[in-house]
């Protein structure tokens, strides 16, 4: 191409992943069924909580700002629950990337999960790779035409379940299934449907690899979470290289041969295999090497299985790549082929980059294990766990019943006919309990405090299963009392169950008139 | 910075853009043709938005847009909608026996609310946001009340306000300037009185001066008489103040706070709504 010409903009290039099997492929298999069993299913689990609350085990009542997840019930106010869990998703990537690279791409993200669904409905009605090439390469006609149509429609199926399961973590599952197949559903259940429909359908059917490349942040991200010593996938090059097949391949062994035997006769050994000598990752062909130190071709035989299994589109054999998501496929893919030729497996292989360097060199790698316990991924861990635990002990501690006291601060006080000094507080009462529970409001700080509550001559209101009661609370100090005459006075509201004695409290401040 | 610049770089083998800057080169990598295609499409939406909504300002306003929304009016079909949805409590509102309202009812807790609102409107300005009053403008969260605190006392003070000239049914009276009547030792002395209550310790004659002055209205234990607006002089609320100058000055020219009729600006059911909100606040009897 004219140096000129070169566009600013590329067309995609279409990517025909071959089908391959393999210790990863199943892993990858089994990683996907559970995933996406659990992303159908949850929504369809039971809980029993009572006839006042839902009995769906994982539920976001947004309406009724409640999340329900088995037996625990986080309300608005502990939404630190939620940022917790979004720090510990951000540390567990953290953790799970210095120590085994961009796996979260490789094996479970939405995106790398749905796309392999959509590839193997994909190689099912369209055949495996080279059927797909000749049918993406061949006019339309209506053999193509069926194909495509069959094609698209159940991945539009998929789509659809796929957008339709996620309203069922909103809304009582069973309820507005019936609600959504007879068309009276809320419109924000069939827009939202609709939405996760498309992108599902578009990124899991045409953008596939784009959306890791151009749309994701994560790539960028996790390439700066990397170190020499995280595990990842690669290309072994000292062992691949040079790379030659069929009758290149034969003559550059035949060659080695020669110079084998020819240095056998000057009374020298064989080169040593590990030390061919690869200063580059590409143009092969133009490095000259030292004739003695000549071993013939690589293990590499250029099959291009590595190349023609990867999803992404790209050529392992090129070193780290941003593009790629170490799925592994191409692992498996060399493995097979390596077994075929009697060459020993891990050609491509999860390797750390400072163990690439130690292998070349003739050294020996350092055990996995050490590559994934090491101080940064030990850090992560201790950081993770310490908000995990903390996040445990927070549920634990957390009572049935709760309250907070909002004092009323315009004014401060009021001063009664009498000379008392009244303060009023707003106290919202909680209660999780599945039943209408009595709640006994009382006061302790000075003797001499008493207290009333808005619209009522009793201290103990009905506070409703499952709901917060506003509860305007009079505090007053008569005449002469300490807290009357003085600035502030400590206070503390105890709030009690008067069905099973269970009891909370909260402090507050008592303002009096200082003299 | 030409297209004569553009070289294929032999570390990467990809092409520059010939732009180059301090000799350094910026590579060539094309960026995907859908992505160019997303970014027109929205350039055409940005450009659409503008048509169908409203946008493109003009000498006086701006374009209505081919949709014709506009929040004002979407905020009134709220409003319409919201007081569709309270048309029925609104009627009983104006229907009740406002003493009747039992706290906890849709009713009581829809005039509470109401008169909330109310009140930041229109009583505010006087009163107080938090309704805890000021010097001549009685607190309303105290249990004193100068012409009386059940809910029906307060939405006629309310509704005909106090010693206004626009409604004749106006809360109404009048406290003489005893200035003109009392020597300005003998209103010393009924200034000491009033601080000493209730249980006056300034004198004999301090005490028949209040009696032959004051009780015709304040009564003769200074208990006030809600009827002619006359404050309890026995409590430890003073609108005007307690100490000797406030006192004295109250005596000597007499006080004429005025509040204007509400029931002549406000519908029934706001005067009826501010009031139980008012009675709610705490010291409503």
């Amino acid at each position: 191409m004219n140096a000129t010409q070169q566009p600013l903009y590329a067309a995609q290039e279409p990517v025909f992943p071959r089908r391959v099997s393999g210790r990863f492929r199943t892993l990858k298999w089994c990683i996907m069924g559970i995933t996406l069993g659990i992303y159908y299913l949850t929504p369809w689990l039971r809980w029993d909580r009572g006839p006042n609350l839902p009995d769906q085990a994982v539920l976001i009542d947004l309406a009724g700002r409640r999340f329900y997840f088995f037996w625990i019930e986080i309300w608005p106010h502990e939404f630190y629950f939620v940022a917790g869990l979004l720090i510990m998703a951000g540390l567990g990537l953290f953790l799970f990337t210095s120590a085994l690279g961009r796996v979260w791409c490789g094996y479970t993200c939405p995106q790398t999960v749905w796309t392999d669904l959509f590839i193997l409905v994909e190689r099912w009605i369209e055949g495996d790779r080279n059927a797909r090439l000749r049918l993406y390469k061949s006019p339309i006609n209506a053999q193509k035409l069926r194909l495509r149509l069959s094609k698209w429609l159940v991945w539009l199926v998929i789509a659809m379940a796929t957008g339709g399961a996620w309203v069922f973590y909103f809304a009582d599952a069973p309820s507005l299934l019936a609600d959504l197949l007879s068309f009276s559903g809320h419109p924000v259940a069939y827009a939202t449907i609709g939405i996760l429909t498309a992108t599902t359908f578009l990124f899991g059917g045409f953008m596939r690899e784009q959306v890791c490349i151009y749309m994701c942040p994560w790539p960028r991200i996790q390439g700066a979470m990397m170190d020499p010593d995280t595990l990842t996938v690669g290309y072994r090059s000292w062992r691949g290289e040079p790379r030659a097949k069929g009758k290149r391949r034969r003559e550059m062994s035949a060659e080695a041969e020669r110079i084998a035997a020819e240095q056998a006769a000057l009374g020298r050994g064989r080169a040593a295999y590990r030390s061919t000598p690869y200063p580059g990752m590409e143009d092969v062909e133009a490095i000259d090497m030292p004739p003695a130190l000549n071993t013939g071709p690589g293990d590499c035989i250029d099959c291009m299985a590595c190349v023609n299994v990867c999803p992404m589109g790209i050529d392992i054999r090129k070193g780290q790549q941003m593009e790629c998501i170490t799925c592994a496929l191409c692992i498996d893919a060399c493995d097979e082929v390596m077994e075929k030729i009697g060459k020993p497996r891990g050609l491509i292989d999860y390797l750390a980059l400072s163990d690439e360097a130690r292998e070349r060199a003739g050294e020996t790698p350092r055990p996995i294990w050490q590559h994934v316990f090491r101080t940064r991924t030990m850090i992560y861990t201790a950081m993770w766990s310490a908000i995990g635990l903390a996040m445990v002990y927070a549920l634990f501690i957390r009572a049935e019943i709760d309250l907070t006291v909002a004092p009323i601060r315009n004014p401060t006080f009021v001063t009664l006919a009498d000379g008392s000094i009244r303060n009023t507080y707003d106290i919202r009462l909680r209660n999780k309990h599945g039943d209408d529970r009595p709640f006994r409001l009382s006061v302790r700080g000075h003797p001499a405090f008493r207290i009333e509550l808005e619209g009522t001559f009793f201290q103990t209101v009905e506070v409703d299963a499952n709901e917060t009661r506003l509860q305007r609370v009079y505090v007053i100090a008569p005449p002469g009392a300490a807290p009357a005459a003085s600035d502030t006075t400590p206070l503390r509201f105890w709030v009690e169950d008067l069905t099973n004695g269970e009891r909370a409290f909260k402090d507050s401040t008592f303002n009096g008139r200082e003299e | 910075m030409s297209e004569d610049d553009i070289r294929l770089d032999d570390e990467t083998g990809q092409y520059t853009t010939g732009h180059s800057y301090d000799g350094i080169e910026e590579l060539n990598t094309p960026l995907p043709r859908w992505w160019l295609w997303t970014f027109y499409a929205t350039i055409v939406w940005g450009v659409a938005y503008t048509i169908a909504y409203p946008a493109w300002p003009l000498v006086s306003g701006a374009t209505a847009g081919l949709l014709g929304y506009s929040s004002r009016a979407e905020v009134a079909e709220d409003i319409e909608t919201h007081e569709l949805q309270n048309a029925a409590l609104v009627e009983e509102l104006v229907g009740a026996e406002i003493s009747a309202l039992e706290p906890g009812t849709d009713l009581h807790r829809y005039a509470v609310a109401r008169g909330a609102s109310v009140f930041r409107a229109q009583c505010s300005q006087c009163h107080g946001s938090g309704a805890a009053g000021a010097v001549g403008y009685p607190n309303l969260l105290d249990n004193a009340w100068l012409w009386g605190g059940t809910v029906e006392e307060i939405a006629y003070t309310v509704r005909h306000g106090i010693r206004n000239e626009t409604d004749p049914d106006a809360r109404w009276s009048e406290m003489p300037a005893f200035g003109e009547i009392l020597t300005s030792d003998e209103i010393a002395l009924l200034v000491s009185h009033l601080q000493t209550l209730p249980s006056g310790g300034a004198g004999a004659e301090a005490e028949t001066l209040f009696l032959d002055n004051c009780s015709y209205c304040h009564g003769e234990q200074a208990e006030g008489l809600p009827e002619l607006g006359a404050p309890n002089l026995a409590d430890a609320i003073w609108l005007y103040g307690g100490d000797e100058a406030a006192l004295t000055e109250t005596i000597t020219n007499a006080r004429f706070g005025v509040m204007p009729a509400w029931g002549q600006r406000l519908d029934e059911a706001d005067v009826r709504a501010v009031s139980v909100y008012v009675h709610a606040l705490g010291g409503g009897e």
